[in-house]
Parts: structure tokens; sequence; C-alpha cells
């Protein structure tokens, strides 16, 4: 009954700087099993995946492939010994044929100048789509392509490297129900040629009518293994989220008062639709779901950096149309941003100039000219205040820590005086002292009677920190939960609750 | 962090001190470089460090060195402009058209009264500044490449001086018009003191307004800065349109000089412009930049003009000479910013 084993990895352990996002965990897969990782964000299944595909190198462990010990440096060292993964986020070269895509940077040579042998090419792809049954041309180019037909491609060059265990992160995200059973009907085509799946998702339902065996990781550990059909979807909850609250959280007491942000039927065409809700000025609002939830995209309709295609929004009361985030600021709302990185910081700038770029229309005095005695004393008095920690104002803030770049960036909103604070994943790779210190700058902020509104995706500190917390779901508010009644296992069966 | 520095400050060792002597260098490398060049053009040269030859190295790098502050500025927003030299050769035509004496035989417009000379100066302004805009337009309302967009301008602007001027010079200018290029103040040049007067506002509008920080966190970080809720197409427009104002400026500058106006002026200018800026340290990648690095960076190029035809250097090795030190400068300055991260 039991198949052969073809990779076991134990002991597996990895830290980041400030954060340890794998400890001491195991992975044990079979020939042609689809085995099921799961767990909330930042649990570590990315991680452990991108160590067996060679994108990251562990710090302690053991790999085994077929029972012999591996080391697996870089992602040609793994396609090599037949593993090979398929991203959540694809990035086809457009332009190009799928031939092309699939034969990329190993493309059949012939002739004494090596000249790409297009036939060879065209007729190896035919016949690699044949055994997948994908009626697709290899002569099409990506860009004409469905998502879910690159996911295909992606799928077929995998199969390509004659892989014995192809990854798929989160590969029905952006699938239709329609486009999933399609993508099963591959998997299980490719499970009878012996191939192991690792597939990693959030959808219970999808996971129970695939996956064979479930492997549970939570906070970097390794929870449990188990039999698909030996468990449920409420067992599942329990072993993904089951842990101790800990004490980082700072509440002070705040006061909640009347109506400061009030949303009717807001709706961003394909992300979410007719989103519901009102927040208090001194409340903390919550929003949690996972990732693909639509929750970035729901506050940054509201700071207008995108359009909204329905729906309604009231501040204190008065009805606003908000087009840019220009124009959100000026009605009193601040948002920091989920990627520091990608639209957050100007690593290359000083720590002084990331900190005032919002706030620049105070400073202009006479003639246009801006008061920069002033600018730069507020902003180092607010990075003060938060203890931003810089050897000066002038540094360039590329070379801050993850943190001191985080407070940077929440100097930076704070400085605005903003009625309304949006914070997207305040404390996403940071260090625990770090978001210890945020937390109580986010309940200060309450305190002061202004409204913060926080997407996050580790629950506990929604737990910790909110008044109420609003649950989305693919692009749904599937309910709001008050404090009392707000628990990890509430706000997961809310989320994965069926429609 | 302040207990590191201090222990440093108190124990200077060896290699701390060589540690502070090459940042300084790399910090200041540039001008480091500029006072070796002219150290060593005067060993090599007695008339070269003489006021009438520093003055006279000015005078000619004004052109390039205008157009070059706004260049600085469009390429710290990490844009570019390639329009500047066809848009100097617009606008040189259509001033010049202005300014025309009264008596001359072949007058553009014959039956044009003199005009006072703030005529063709706005006029020029008015253009340059047009141009400057609609590049702006472009690269903020489209979304189409700044090289795309500032490669079209380049040759319509050069189409339309061409076709303005009929491909003839505009010339016998009047004498408050040539003043402009050939005046003195006190002895000094009338256009190095425009220069001069230019980099001080290139200075203060870079680091004392918002427009220069917005152009910072532009270049820096693009949708960092429009999520900080910065108008990113006003200020990108704002930007391209400074670049034409000073691409107009040095249009009536160089046909005052000449005292004409001609249709293949300023041709590859832009080029000059963009190699004193990146000489002078700004970076292609945005966020980069200074305007005194920028005059250093053309001042040099000005010092290597003038040097090396003393030095009896032929025109065709001053090529060759020239774009290896362009390269060359790069090079040094991703290796300083490399070494930084």
């Amino acid at each position: 009954m039991q198949s052969e084993v073809v990779l076991d990895m134990q002991g597996i352990s990895k830290s980041f700087p400030g954060v340890k996002a794998l400890s001491d965990v195991q992975l044990t897969l079979r020939e042609g099993e689809v085995h099921a990782l799961m767990g909330e964000n930042g649990a570590g299944k990315s991680t452990l995946m991108k160590i067996l595909f060679g994108m990251y190198t562990r710090d302690c462990g053991i790999i085994k492939l077929d029972g012999k010990e591996v080391e697996l440096n870089g992602t040609l060292d793994s396609l090599e010994h037949g593993v090979s993964m398929i991203h959540q986020e694809l990035s086809p070269v457009l332009h190009r044929s799928v031939a092309e895509n699939i034969w990329l940077g190993r493309e059949p040579v012939k002739g004494l100048l090596k000249l790409v042998d297009h036939d060879k090419m065209w007729a190896d792809t035919k016949g690699l789509l044949e055994r997948l049954d994908l009626e697709i041309d290899p002569r099409e180019h990506m860009v004409s392509l469905t998502v879910a037909q690159m996911q295909m491609i992606e799928i077929a060059k995998a199969v390509s490297y004659n892989a014995k265990i192809i990854i798929m992160d989160e590969p029905s995200s952006s699938l239709t129900d329609k486009e999933v059973g399609h993508l099963f009907e591959i998997i299980r085509k490719l499970k009878g040629q012996g191939v192991a799946i690792v597939y990693i998702s959030h959808k219970m339902d999808e996971i129970f009518e695939i996956a064979d065996t479930i492997t549970v990781f939570r906070d970097g550990q390794y929870i449990s293994s188990v039999p698909a059909r030996e468990t449920n979807q409420s067992k599942l909850i329990k072993m993904m989220v089951g842990r101790e609250l800990n004490k980082m959280f700072t509440r002070e007491d705040h006061t909640i008062g009347e109506d400061m942000l009030k949303v009717e039927g807001l709706s961003l065409e394909k992300r979410f639709e007719d989103v519901s809700f009102d927040v208090k000025k001194g409340e903390i609002f919550g929003i949690a779901g996972l990732v693909g939830a639509g929750r970035t995209e729901l506050v940054e309709t509201l700071f207008g950096v995108r359009s909204k295609s329905a729906g309604h929004i009231y501040i204190k009361g008065k009805h606003v149309h908000i087009k840019s985030p220009d124009h959100a600021k000026k009605n009193g709302m601040a948002l920091l941003t989920e990627d520091r990185r990608q639209s957050g910081l100007s690593l290359m700038l000083s720590v002084e100039d990331n900190t005032a770029v919002a706030n620049m229309d105070s400073y202009v005095g006479g003639g246009n000219l801006l008061e920069v005695a002033r600018l730069k004393k507020e902003a180092k008095e607010e990075c003060k205040k938060i203890r931003v920690k810089t050897p000066t104002m002038t540094e360039p803030i590329g070379n801050l820590s993850g943190g001191n770049q985080q407070k940077v960036l929440l100097a930076r909103w704070l400085l605005t005086k903003p009625d309304i604070l949006f914070l997207d994943e305040p404390t996403r790779g940071i260090d625990v002292g770090a978001k210890a210190e945020i937390y109580k700058l986010i309940s200060m902020f309450a305190q002061e009677g202004k409204t913060v509104i926080m997407v996050s995706s580790e629950m506990p500190e929604l737990l910790g920190m909110c008044d109420r917390i609003l649950v989305m779901h693919e692009g749904r508010n599937k309910g709001i939960l008050d404090r009392n009644d707000a628990s990890q296992e509430a706000i997961m069966s809310l989320a994965l609750q069926k429609h | 962090m302040a207990n590191t520095t201090a222990s440093a400050e108190m124990l200077p060792t060896e290699s701390s001190k060589q540690k502070q002597l090459k940042s300084l260098i790399s910090k200041y490398g540039i001008y480091f470089a500029f006072i070796g060049l002219v150290i060593f053009m005067s060993a090599m040269h007695p008339a070269f460090l003489t006021v009438t030859n520093i003055l006279n190295i000015i005078r000619q790098v004004t052109s390039i060195g205008l157009i070059a502050l706004g260049v600085t500025i469009i390429i710290i927003t990490r844009g570019i402009d390639l329009s500047s030299g066809s848009v100097l050769a617009l606008v040189s035509v259509v001033a010049a058209s202005l300014a025309q004496n009264p008596d001359w035989h072949a007058k553009m417009y014959p039956s044009l009264p003199a005009l006072p000379v703030i005529v063709p100066i706005l006029a020029a302004l008015a253009i340059g500044s047009l141009c400057g805009a609609i590049n702006g337009a472009f690269v903020a309302k489209t979304g189409i490449p700044p090289f795309i967009a500032t490669l079209g301008m380049m040759i319509v602007a050069r189409g339309a001086a061409l076709i303005y001027s009929d491909g003839r010079p505009v010339s016998d200018l009047n004498d408050s018009y040539n003043f402009i290029g050939q005046g003195e103040i006190f002895g000094i040049p009338f256009p190095v003191i425009l220069f001069i007067i230019m980099a001080l506002i290139s200075w203060i509008l870079l680091n004392r307004t918002r427009f220069g920080k917005y152009a910072y966190s532009i270049g820096g970080n693009e949708q960092a800065a429009f999520v900080s809720g910065i108008n990113v197409a006003k200020y990108k427009i704002l930007v391209y349109t400074f670049g034409g104002f000073l691409a107009g400026m040095a249009g009536l500058v160089l046909s005052a000089r000449i005292s004409s106006g001609q249709p293949g002026l300023g041709n590859m200018f832009e080029l000059d412009a963009i190699a004193a800026a990146t000489i002078g340290g700004v970076s292609h990648a945005g966020g980069i930049g200074t305007i005194q690095g920028t005059v250093v960076g053309a001042l040099i190029i000005g010092v290597l003009n003038n040097g090396l035809d003393l030095l009896n250097v032929s025109a065709y090795w001053q090529q060759i000479i020239k774009g290896s030190i362009i390269v060359a400068a790069v090079v040094f300055d991703m290796r300083k910013n490399a070494r930084k991260n």
C-alpha cells in the first residue's frame, strides 16, 4: 500500500535577520501522492519549499531525495534533481511563444553554429502538451493565453524537466472553478505517472478534494502530518491556529466616540465587491483574511490609490470622493503600505527626507520656499518620539533595519496628523521588539480619539489590538466580529465558510 | 549607535583614518578630479590659468551648462531629455527673428518695427518652456518612456526650426539682444553671470522647495511618492518645463553670442549636457544628483575642450578622450555606490 519515499526533509531550520522562519521542521513525500501544506501566512510553508527548490539555503537539517542525501545550491541544482516549482506569481516572457517559454535557457541546438533547432523545439512541445491533454498551439505567444493556460504551461515546463516532485504554490488563486477542475485533472494524471505533488493552498474544499496527505505548519514549526481522509476542517483549523496569545500587545483604555468613517457598498472590479462597514473615533478596526481576500485593495481604494467601481465613502458624516492619495491626505487619511520597499521607501534618500516627504505642504513658507530648519526639527522630533534608531537624520534609509525603516514610515504619516490611519501589515518582516513598540504607538494613536484601520495576516495581532474585526474572503465581507466574540477559530471559519 | 561612533572617534586606528580618507575621496572625488585637471593644464600651458582664459572657459560652457542644470533635475526624476539641443535651435531662430536690425535688407519680417529686447527674450523662454511642458505631459500622462517622448521632440523641434527659418540663418541682430551673449558687467561676461544665477536658482529649487524634494522622491521611488500623496504627474510636467525653459535660455545666449539664430545650432548639445550631469554624479537610476556636481561636470568638459585645444590635441582625439572620461566617471560612481550598499 505505502509507496516509495521520494523526499525526506528532517530538522530543517532557517533564520532571516530578526526572524526565525523555520525551526526543526520535517516533511516526507511519497511517490504519486498529493501532499497539501497548510498554515497561516508566515507559517513557513513557502520558506520550506524555497529551500527545497534551491532558492534559499537552509541553516541546518538534512534533505534526502530517493534515499540519498543531497545539497541543493540554486534552482538549477534542484531542477537537475527532479524538483520543480510553480510559483504563485507567474513570470512568463509575454511576447515569445509557448515553446520558447518552456525551453527558455535550454533551447535545443543543431549544427556547427549551434543554431536553435526550432523544429525539434516545436515537436517536443507538442508531445509534451499532448501528454497533459493541453490543447494549446506551441507557436502561440504567451500574451494571448489566459492566466489558467499560462499556469498549465508552467506545469508543462515543470514536467519537461522530468520532475519527480512538483511544488505548486497556491496554483488556484487566480483560476475559475472550471479551470481548477482542469488543473485537478492534470494533477491526477501526473499522480498516475508517479509524480509527487506538493500543493500549497488556503482553500479547504480544494484540499479535501485533491490531497492525500496534509501537513500543517505554524509559526515556523512542524505541527503534524495526517492522511486527508482521517481529518476534517475544524481539526485542521485548530492545528493551524492553536497557540497562545503572547503578551506583546499594549491596549490602553480608549473611548470609542462617534462615526469617523462610513463605507457603503464599496466595490473594485475583480478585487472586492459590496463591502460596507463603519468605524468610530478612537476605534482600532481590524481587517482579517487570507492572501488574495482583497484587503490591501480595499484600503488602497479607500486611500485613492485605486479608483472604486461603486460605492460611497463618508468621513465624519460628509460624503467624500477620494480621487488620489493626495486627496485622501487632505481629507485626514494616511496609509502605511504593505510593501515597504515597493511603495514606501526611497532607499537612497535620507531618513529626514523619507520622514518629511508626505508633509511638505506644511513647511512651505515665504516665497514658496521650504522652511528647512523647521522641516529638519519636526522630522527629527517625530523620529525621536517613536524611537527610530539611526546614526544621523541624513543617513540613507536603506542602511536602517527593517523595524526602523517601518518606524520612519509610520513617522512620515504621524507627521501629517491624520484622523484615520490605515495600516497594511504594519509589522511584516520586523523583529519582536519593534513589533511591540509599533503596537504601543497604534494604541496611543487611538487613545487620542483617532481611528486606526489595520490589515494583518497575523491573527494574534488583530485579536490583541482590535476592537472589531472585519473578515474578508475572496473579495467579500464575510462578517464583522466584536472583540469579545473574536477568536482565531471564529475568524478562520468565517473566512472559509462556503457561500 | 552613539556608542560605536564614539569609540571609533576615541581610537582613530590606522584603518579608520584610511577609511575616512577613502570616503572623503569617493564623496568629493569629482571635485578633486577637477582640481587635478586644472593643475595639470596649468602646468602644461602658461596661458591656461589666466583670468581671460578662465572666463573664456566658463563662457564656452554656459549653453551646455544651462541645459545641464535642467537635465540634472530631469535625470533625478529618472527621466532624460534628448530634445534640448533642438529646442535651443528653434528658440534661437524665433528669438533672432524678433531682434533683427530694422534696416537689414534680408529681414525675416520686413515690416516689423524695432522691438524692445524683452520681446524676443520672453518669446524664447516661452517657447522653450512650452516644448518642455509638452515633453513632460507625454511622459506623465501617457506613460511613454522619457527617452521616446524627448526623442520625438528632438526631431520635431529641429524640423520646426528649419521650417521657421527656411533653413537659413537669421542674422544682423540688434545690440541690446547681442548683449545677452557678448556683454560684460564689471568685466565679467554676461552669460557667465546668467549661468551663475541660474545655477543658484536651480540649487534653491532642488534643495529648498517642494519641487526639488518631490523630484528626488519621484526618482527615488515613484510609487512611494504617489502613495505619499504627491501629484506625480504635475511635478513631472514642471520638471520637464524647467528643463525646456533652460534650453530656451541657452538658445538666447548662444544666438546672441554669434549674433545669429541658426536652425543647426546646438547639435548634440543635449548629449554634452547629459555628459556633464553624469560626470557630476547624477544617477540615471534616479534619486541622486546635485547642482554643484553638475556645474563641476560642465566645467570639466569646458576645461578639457579648452585645455586640449591649447595643447594642440586634434579635435578627433578630443572626442575619444571625452568619451572615455564619461564612461570612467560612471564606472567610478557605480563602484562607489556599490561599496556603500
